[in-house]
């Protein structure tokens, strides 16, 4: 399913929200997401050039988070969210990352993960690839993989994800343009991923297949309606205050019992 | 093999989660910090009142308090 934009037109990115400032229309919009510690920082500078930057995350807005780089005549923006395990706790920070990449509408969403923990770092990009398609995972830290002795099977874990993977040393520079090129692909639709979902269990799944044709209808065009039958089974209030903030269409059937949300 | 709430858990030993004893958002907010079931949990160090503790959750060291950590049942390995 190819998410369709949320705000006027056909592929703009939903950046007035956040109070990011484009510097033209046609900038492509990357979201960075990523685990503490991954060194999420060194791939944000190591793109856009910087040396350092300050993240502000005070309130909702993400406005001085961002860094810029051009890639083969195409101008990016690149939206530095704040560093996460999850989507879907319910600190303030993870729902600034959730809620650029739900209503943000990122070009791509990029996801840094630590090569010497990967593990621990999938969570973060299965919930990713549950909220959106176009997801690129970069595998950070190589070098110290490889000094730790871990090898990593890139092709393995590409084909079980579904979604890119691109090896990355950001510190050293090495996978760089790899990685450009492959979010250039994928912001122009040239790639699309195809993120393998985890099934759950049954009981689980049986209640997402009665939820979707009611939930379907109200969110169809912003949001993956699946992630939203999961979020409501979850018991998740933030989400909807989130479509209610977000949206021009308040989820009031939702809200008003209209949709029966399976016990 | 018997199970223990983590807090039993003594300096430098390591466990294996068996479950959780939360629910709603804390029980998200624990899976999300990797404490599954099956998960290797090792007791780094106390902080100097005894509470919270130190503890290396698949490769990251995240302190718990007394309060949450009582909520995971673990056995010794």
């Amino acid at each position: 399913m190819s998410q369709t934009s949320c705000c006027q037109g056909t592929h703009a990115a939903c950046t007035e929200r956040f109070e990011i400032e484009l510097q033209s229309p046609d900038d492509l919009v990357i979201a960075l997401a990523g685990n503490p510690n991954t060194g999420k920082s060194t791939v944000f500078n190591a793109l856009t050039g910087m040396n350092q930057h300050t993240g502000n995350w005070a309130g909702k807005t993400v406005g001085s988070a961002i860094g810029r780089f051009r890639h083969r005549e195409h101008s990016f923006t690149l939206v530095d969210l704040p560093g996460t395990y999850s989507l879907l706790s319910q600190s303030a920070d993870e729902q600034v990352a959730r809620d650029f990449i739900c209503f943000g509408n990122p070009h791509a969403t990029l996801v840094v993960t630590d090569a010497t923990n990967l593990e621990r770092n999938l969570n973060l990009a299965l919930q990713v690839m549950e909220v959106t398609d176009r997801v690129v995972v970069a595998v950070n830290l190589m070098d110290e993989a490889k000094r730790k002795g871990i090898t990593i099977d890139l092709a393995g874990l590409q084909e079980q994800l579904g979604v890119p993977v691109i090896p990355l040393s950001a510190r050293k520079g090495e996978g760089l343009p790899e990685l450009k090129d492959m979010l250039l692909k994928v912001a122009l639709g040239e790639v699309q991923p195809a993120p393998k979902l985890l099934p759950y269990s049954e009981e689980v799944e049986r209640a997402v297949a009665d939820l979707l044709p009611q939930v379907e209808p109200l969110v169809g065009g912003v949001l993956r309606p699946r992630w939203v039958a999961l979020r409501l089974l979850d018991g998740d209030e933030s989400v909807l205050a989130a479509l209610e903030q977000y949206t021009l269409e308040p989820p009031r059937q939702i809200r008003s019992g209209e949709v029966v949300i399976p016990q | 093999m018997e199970i223990i709430p983590l807090p039993e858990l003594q300096i430098g030993e390591r466990a294996r989660v068996v479950s959780l004893n939360a629910a709603g958002p804390q029980r998200r907010r624990m899976l999300d910090l990797g404490l599954v079931p099956q998960a290797v949990i090792e007791a780094l160090r106390k902080s100097p009142a005894g509470d919270p503790v130190a503890y290396r959750i698949r490769g990251a060291v995240i302190a718990l308090r007394r309060e949450e950590a009582s909520l995971v049942m673990v056995t010794r390995i």
